[in-house]
């Protein structure tokens, strides 16, 4: 029996919440227009916020390591200050996040391989740890052997923790995370290296490697944001509409701008008159249009994650296609996604 | 769950009554028939197979052109009909017809809009009303009557002449034939706006799952008793039934099913004004009266009726035990007397007279729960003292300084002269005791909680302020002090662990039940004497003590018995479960089908999974001798053992005040006029009050729609219960009215936002809930054309005060009665409706005035 | 742990999560909502048992108020929720007239009543449907709440069942999006997630579940799920047989998405009409994956800033 469909069920417009643009003609019934699954309780900016610090303290972590390897004591200070400044906030942003924060050390009770946040935490504990000490014995130049050892471990666990938060977010039922799978690690990869290069710039450090990985991070970010917008199935729509778009459209300008304004410097030297004072303003421009670029890119993902779970056609519109797809018999095991 | 068919109509049975709607979804699991005639498209329209959307108040035309169409297409269930139904009894010569006399029947007095009943009658027939008192007959006497068909038919005597033919013109066969001839599918079409593909649907469901070896139910509720003929649309479900032999027979039977926990318990042993416990009539004033000629006067001198001394004085001796003697007739003189209509409005619009001074209001929230509830505050106002006993402080008892008038200014606090008590009462969860339920079954309820603070049961309660009045008048010689004085009031009590000393709800139950003279518990009222050695407060309750057992707290799981689980609870009469059931056996006894078995003669004795009612040893072929009394005096092959005759009436030669046979009649308003009797809208009978509180919509566009008041499962009746409770309001939070896309776009409603519904009484608002389950209809004009009905469904649960707080729809109906029962039309009423907030405050008394004005009513 | 462990079938999830051989039989719901009458008494003896606090819908993030009408005809609390463990949806479309229901009645027509010759015509060739049913959680036999979950909050039970330990819940909100079906959710102002419990502390007493008990129609079927099983395919047959084609089950089959559920239902059509996913998989199927793309993308990291470190030894 094909039931036809009723009005009210049938998409018509996004009552209430207006400031979001329709999906093109999605032809799919709902429950009075109602998520299917639960949008996430967790808030901005301390969501976004948390991505963002853990991603650059990663970079920066592993910055100051092989600074401190090649004797870049400056670039070691400011790395191992951002590393330790990044975990330490983003762990308070974590627990403000919690329902019952005076119980954040149960996140520690077990080990759970099938949770990120629980591999998560395993990353983050060690890495405040270690960051953090190297941070003071950097600021009270007390047991530097100690800080040395201990800034190496961050930066060994560094990239570790600029990507195992995009799959946090991936192992979930939102469409627009989960669908993202692939590319979330590559998009947060590449904004947590140019926040961290960034970082370096704004600290007056960033000749030589930082520059070059900030620059090489941008580059990564803004491609692997532009497979999200393109290449994921109906959900990309999320990423290019709405305020995620309008947040994703701002994180690339300010990235865009910031690359440019970082490679700006050296060629400025190059050509013009030598001003350490102007190079100095150049650089840190540089370095907060980074960071600027990747906490939006993170805000717009966050925001184009629950923009689909608030929409139930995200969540039925793609797992129709694939129970027709598998009606029509290519053989495809429940979930397989049908549309890349 | 033994039906063919279920045909619920005047019920939302999914949602008033789910409980009992677990056994219609069984039997339809088993493969029955589920029909639902409602003007609305409810829950239970939801999961039947056929719903059929019919215009509010117009049952007797459907329900007429099912007969009419059962008669002329043969289809009745013939053995049945000839055998078990009064069919053959020929109806005097004097009767008229509403067809001859354009609308109503004969011995109508349009100068008091009521009927004189004698030329109803039976030829050669008298019944019993009409013997020696033929001059005296008042309202109240007749009414008597009427009630006391709330176990059998009304009494009469003599042998009615009949013809087994069916063809005299005078049998009621053929004057029911005549009577619905004109009742055709047009007909219905046009009165009711059911077309005929689907009237066709219902009657061949209906039939074709009727007869020796199917039977179908009706389910009805207040969908069908709240109309100016409200009586007659049951009688006339009582017609259809019997004619297609569906009463007395598994799955079949017509279903009332009663609403409050043990409002058939209130109606057994009852908290009408008018009824003495079992349906004894309680006597009348004007009558010089003693216990004999009561006897006389209102026993049936055949069937059960016919032992009513017995049941009477077994009364008296419960009430009066000692001081109770033949001699002084069991104390028969103390029992209260009639001096007119003391039901519920009456006395309301006596009390705005000033004319009551002090009234009780225990368990009932009249200031939201009665049609025009402000004219029960208006009464409330008017009174010394009122006291209100409830679980919530209800808008009853909160009235004087907040209600409704207070807002609008009509009445100030400072001028109300009422003293208003309010007790707090314990529920049923922290009290013992039985509940009745619609099916006669006594169950029994134990305390699971102690009452918090200072709430009492109500038994508690009258038991002490009996006591306290005992005490004070233990000393009077004034002789209208006797009955306190001599009434029986010493139950045992229980300390509980709050030490509060509560009386035994058992021990009150064993006193119902009846004691023998040796003290011991009767087991069935067939032991009752009318010489004084038993007693019993409630006959038709005899046995539920049987054995000094609580019958009724029995719980053997169903799934441990037969169907018919007699062994859970206790169901009155003697644990029968279904009345009539000598009916399931054809007249020499043998069941009219193995698939309908009930209960069969055996050679012996009545046997089979039920009790039988009908007496055990009365073996088919017995006829009665001419001096046989009661039981004794029945046919053995005569089912109806509470009827007179024994058998089911097709037409009522007695017992109802407004016809012997259902005629279709418009609701006190109405938008269309009646087109079966153009001269007579609504039933002639009905009971109209002209009091300025009470105006009644004209006809006319001012008011062109039709609404209904309705439950819904999350909220309970005028809201005392339910609106205090978080988990229901949460379900339903606010006052809401339902209607059509079609209306919607005509009055400009927007589902969610607010609209009023008015009538010449108020304006009540709620939010729009536009669904296409609400379906405009279309019906004759009356000019020859026909027209679009918008039906708007207005639930009445909300009131002020509470949790989840709203308009009460009480406030848009006005009182307008049905003759025989006195109860209110709240089904069926003309309104109109306009988006938005309704005017507060005093804006709201001119809003209608203005309303009014236009209409006509008022200068 | 098994083969199946994260996914696919999986006949004894208690067994896969430790308990030993003598655990009690997995047991669930089976919700037919062809029977169901919408009367919410399993919604309200849920809460009274569980002594929840009433809520609406605005605790459920649609917004509106609390105690004020959802604009969604009978039903105002809008869906599952941290204080509502069972919710009835109420479902109203328009369908083609010709209802299977009604053939029975083996009448010519089958117009909606008075839709041709009477009231005003909507078109003859439909009628007014209203479905309902009562949803909860599915005690996935693979739960993405147990398995995102960090703190072990969440716990397989020895009836099969999925549980929040309250005691030790954070609040940390994982399981809220992980859930394909939008089951669990947090309570403001407690902060922690809940959801069905399956009446674990009934269970332990040999009791039924509260809802279910409270059912009038038998619309809820508590049980061992493999009896539920077989009694839905038997409910499914007769339905079918009477002409119901539009009956379905949901949930009942162990090769779906997450290994079928623990309550599974029998709907009158398509499961998003109910705000059911039509094809819900258990996230956590494509986690190995995951971890591979993110292990590869925090290489490249780690290459990016050697990398760069190198091209500046030059
Ligand atoms: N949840 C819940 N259950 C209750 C109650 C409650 O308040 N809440 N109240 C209890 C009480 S006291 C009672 S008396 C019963 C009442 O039980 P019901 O009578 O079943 O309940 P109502 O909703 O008052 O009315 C029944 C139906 O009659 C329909 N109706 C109105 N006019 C007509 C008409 O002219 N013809 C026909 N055929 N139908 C008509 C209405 O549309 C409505 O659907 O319920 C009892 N059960
Ligand atoms: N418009 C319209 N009006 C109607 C109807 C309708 O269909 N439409 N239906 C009518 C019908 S059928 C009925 S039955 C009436 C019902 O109308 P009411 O009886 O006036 O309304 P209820 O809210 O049931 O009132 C019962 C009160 O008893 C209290 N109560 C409960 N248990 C106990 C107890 O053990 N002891 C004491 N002392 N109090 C207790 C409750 O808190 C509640 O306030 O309304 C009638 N009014
Ligand atoms: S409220 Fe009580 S009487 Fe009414 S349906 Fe439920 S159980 Fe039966
Ligand atoms: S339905 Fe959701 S909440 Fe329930 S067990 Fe499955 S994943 Fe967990
Ligand atoms: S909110 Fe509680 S139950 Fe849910 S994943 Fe976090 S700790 Fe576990
Ligand atoms: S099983 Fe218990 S907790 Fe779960 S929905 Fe039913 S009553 Fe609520
Ligand atoms: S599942 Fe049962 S209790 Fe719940 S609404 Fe349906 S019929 Fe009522
Ligand atoms: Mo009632």
């Amino acid at each position: 029996m094909t039931a036809q469909v009723p009005a009210e069920r049938r998409r018509r417009s996004r009552g209430g919440r207006g400031e979001q643009l329709m999906v093109p003609d999605a032809d799919f019934r709902s429950y009075h227009d109602r998520p299917i699954i639960k949008p996430p309780v967790w808030k901005v900016p301390d969501v976004p916020a948390y991505l963002y610090l853990g991603g650059t303290a990663g970079v920066a972590a592993s910055l100051a390591a092989l600074a401190d390897l090649t004797g870049r004591a400056g670039l070691r200070r400011s790395g191992r200050l951002v590393a330790a400044g990044g975990a330490v906030t983003s762990v308070a942003f974590l627990i403000h996040d919690l329902g019952r924060p005076e119980r954040f050390l149960n996140m520690m009770r077990v080990i759970k391989p099938t949770s990120p946040l629980s591999v998560g935490s395993w990353i983050l504990a060690p890495f405040g740890t270690a960051t953090g000490a190297a941070a003071a014995s950097e600021v009270t130049g007390l047991l530097p052997g100690a800080g040395r050892v201990a800034g190496l471990a961050g930066g060994v666990l560094g990239p570790a923790m600029t990507t195992y938060t995009a799959v946090l977010l991936a192992d979930t039922a939102v469409p627009g995370w989960h669908e993202a799978y692939r590319e979330l690690p590559f998009v947060f990869a590449g904004s947590a290296l140019a926040a961290g290069g960034g970082s370096a710039l704004v600290a007056g450090h960033g000749d030589g490697p930082p520059r070059r990985v900030a620059v090489a991070g941008a580059a990564l970010e803004l491609a692997a944001t532009h497979r999200l917008e393109t290449a994921i199935g109906m959900s990309a729509h999320a990423y290019r509409t709405g305020r995620a778009g309008r947040v994703l459209r701002a994180a690339r300008a300010a990235t865009v701008a910031g690359v440019a304004a970082a490679l700006a410097g050296p060629v400025v030297d190059r050509v013009g008159r030598r001003s350490p004072r102007r190079r100095r303003l150049l650089d840190a421009a540089a370095g907060l249009l980074l960071n600027a670029g990747s906490a939006a890119t993170r805000w717009g993902v966050f925001d184009a994650g629950m923009a689909t779970a608030w929409d139930p056609a995200y969540t039925v519109v793609p797992q129709r296609e694939r129970l027709a797809a598998r009606e029509a018999g290519d053989g495809s095991a429940p979930g397989a996604t049908v549309d890349r | 769950m033994n039906s063919d068919c279920i045909v619920i109509q005047g019920s939302n049975m999914a949602e008033a009554h789910p409980v009992g709607f677990q056994w219609v979804m069984e039997a339809k699991r088993r493969g029955a028939t589920v029909i639902h005639v409602d003007p609305r498209f409810t829950r239970t329209s939801a999961v039947a197979d056929l719903h059929v959307p019919i215009r509010a108040g117009t049952d007797i035309a459907l329900l007429g052109g099912l007969i009419r169409h059962v008669i002329e297409t043969g289809t009745y269930f013939e053995d049945y009909m000839r055998s078990y139904t009064n069919a053959p009894m020929l109806v005097g010569e004097d009767f008229r017809d509403t067809e001859d006399l354009d609308g109503v029947f004969s011995g109508y007095d349009p100068e008091t809009g009521s009927y004189d009943v004698l030329s109803w009658q039976y030829e050669g027939a008298e019944v019993e009303a009409s013997a020696g008192f033929r001059d005296e007959r008042t309202m109240v006497q007749e009414h008597e009557h009427a009630e006391i068909a709330g176990s059998g038919g009304a009494p009469f005597s003599g042998t009615p002449s009949r013809d087994d033919t069916l063809q005299h013109p005078r049998c009621v066969f053929q004057v029911l034939r005549r009577h619905y001839a004109r009742y055709t599918p047009e007909t219905v079409e046009q009165v009711c706006g059911i077309d005929q593909d689907t009237f066709h649907r219902l009657a061949e469901a209906l039939t074709s799952n009727s007869g020796r070896e199917r039977t179908a139910a009706f389910c009805y509720a207040v969908g069908w008793t709240h109309h100016t003929v409200g009586v007659q649309y049951i009688r006339a479900a009582s017609i259809l039934q019997s004619l297609l032999g569906n009463i007395g027979r598994p799955g079949g039977g017509i279903l009332a099913l009663r609403g409050h926990a043990s409002i058939q318990g209130s109606t057994d042993i009852p908290t009408l004004f008018d009824l003495l416990p079992g349906y004894i009539p309680m006597p009348h004033a004007h009558q010089d009266q003693d216990l004999d000629t009561f006897i006389e006067f209102n026993a049936g001198n055949k069937g059960f009726w016919g032992h009513m001394d017995t049941y009477l004085v077994s009364l008296l001796k419960a009430w009066f035990g000692d001081a109770a003697t033949a001699d002084n007739d069991f104390c028969f003189d103390h029992l209260p007397r009639l001096t007119g209509n003391h039901s519920s409005f009456p006395t309301v619009m006596a009390q705005a007279r000033g004319e009551v001074p002090g009234y009780f209001v225990i368990g009932e929230n009249p200031a939201v729960g009665t049609a025009n509830s402000k004219q029960q505050r208006l009464g409330l106002a008017n009174l010394e003292w009122l006291v209100v006993r409830d679980l919530n402080m209800i808008e009853t008892a909160t009235f004087w300084k907040d209600g409704p008038e207070i807002e609008t200014g009509e009445l100030r606090t400072e001028d109300i002269g009422t003293e208003v008590f309010f007790l707090p009462a314990a529920n049923h969860t922290e009290k013992d005791g039985t509940f009745t339920n619609t099916q006669r079954l006594l169950q029994w309820h134990h305390k699971a909680v102690e009452p918090p603070g200072d709430c009492r049961s109500d038994l508690w309660f009258y038991y002490e302020l009996g006591k306290r009045l005992k005490a004070r008048l233990a000393d009077s010689t004034d002789p209208s002090d006797r009955p306190l004085q001599d009434l029986t009031w010493d139950y045992p009590v229980e300390i509980g662990p709050t030490g509060i000393a509560e009386p035994s709800a058992e021990a009150v139950l064993r006193e119902i039940n009846g004691t023998d003279a040796d003290g011991d518990a009767l087991s069935s009222y067939l032991e009752m004497k009318a010489d004084g050695t038993t007693s019993g407060g409630c006959w038709i309750y005899t046995g539920v003590y049987a054995d000094e057992v609580n019958q009724s707290a029995r719980r053997r799981p169903g799934g441990e018995q037969d169907l018919l689980a007699l062994e859970w609870g206790w169901a009155w009469p003697m644990n029968r479960r279904v009345l009539y059931n000598r009916a399931s056996a054809d007249p020499e006894g043998r069941p009219w089908s193995e698939r309908k078995k009930l209960i069969w003669w055996d050679g012996e004795r009545w046997t089979g999974p039920d009790v039988p009612d009908f007496p055990v040893n009365l073996s088919p072929d017995h006829r009665p001798e001419r001096e046989d009394a009661g039981a004794e005096s029945i046919a053995g092959d005569e089912p109806f053992v509470m009827q007179s005759d024994g058998r089911a009436w097709l037409y009522a030669p007695a017992g109802l005040l407004d016809g012997p046979m259902p005629a279709h009649y418009e609701p006190q308003e109405s938008p269309v006029p009646n087109v079966l009797y153009p001269k007579h809208r609504a039933n002639p009978a009905r009971e109209e009050f002209a009091r300025p509180e009470n105006p009644y919509n004209p006809p006319g566009d001012h008011f062109p729609y039709v609404f209904t008041t309705f439950r819904v499962t999350e909220h309970h009746t005028a809201g005392g219960m339910s609106r205090w409770t978080p988990h229901l309001n949460e379900l339903f939070p606010e006052m809401f009215l339902e209607v059509s896309p079609e209306l919607a776009a005509e009055r400009g409603l927007v589902n969610n936002d607010w609209a009023h519904v008015v009538t010449t009484r108020s304006a009540v608002e709620g939010r729009v809930v536009v669904t296409e389950r609400a379906k405009p209809l279309r019906v004759a004009d009356g000019s020859g054309g026909t027209r679009v009905i918008h039906q708007i469904g207005v639930p009445w649960h909300w009131g002020p005060n509470g949790l989840a707080t709203g308009d009460a729809a009480n406030e848009l109906l006005s009182v307008a009665l049905d003759p025989n029962v006195h109860i209110m039309e709240t089904k069926a009423a003309t309104c109109d409706i306009r988006p938005g907030r309704r005017p507060r405050g005093p804006d709201l008394v001119a809003f209608l005035a203005d309303r009014r004005r236009a209409a006509g009513l008022e200068e | 742990m098994g083969a199946n462990s994260w996914y696919g079938p999986l006949a004894d999830p208690s067994a896969d999560a430790g308990y030993g051989a003598d655990h009690p039989e997995r047991v669930g719901f089976f919700t037919d909502t062809s029977v169901c009458i919408g009367c919410k008494a399993c919604e309200v003896a849920c809460k009274e048992w569980n002594a929840l606090p009433a809520d609406g819908v605005a605790e459920q993030g649609a917004g509106g108020d609390v105690l004020g009408m959802a604009g969604m005809g009978y039903d105002n609390t809008g869906g599952l929720g941290a204080s509502t463990y069972r919710h009835v949806a109420f479902v109203e479309q328009r369908v083609p007239a010709t209802r299977s229901a009604q053939t029975d009645l083996d009448m010519p027509s089958m117009d909606l009543p008075g839709a041709v010759t009477s009231g005003e015509d909507r078109g003859d060739a439909t009628e007014v449907r209203w479905l309902m049913s009562s949803d909860v959680c599915k005690h996935c036999t693979h739960a993405a709440c147990l398995d995102v979950c960090p703190t072990g909050s969440l716990i397989r039970t020895e009836h099969g069942t999925v549980l929040v330990q309250e005691d030790i819940c954070n609040g940390c909100g994982y399981c809220i999006p992980a859930c394909p079906y939008g089951v669990i959710d947090q309570r403001k102002g407690d902060g922690r997630a809940f959801k069905c419990t399956m009446c674990q502390d009934r269970l332990g007493a040999g009791l039924q579940p509260a809802c279910a008990t409270a059912c009038p129609t038998e619309s809820i079927q508590f049980g061992p799920l493999d009896e539920l099983r077989a009694r839905a395919d038997e409910r499914l047959a007769s339905l079918q047989e009477q002409g119901v084609t539009e009956a379905r089950l949901y949930g009942h089959d162990q090769d779906d998405g997450v290994g079928g559920d623990g309550a599974f239902f029998l709907l009158l059509d398509e499961p998003e009409v109910y705000g059911l996913p039509p094809d819900p998989v258990v996230t956590t199927r494509d986690l190995p994956s995951m971890w591979r793309h993110a292990a590869a993308a925090a290489l490249t990291v780690a290459a990016t800033v050697g990398a760069a470190f190198l091209g500046g030894r030059r």
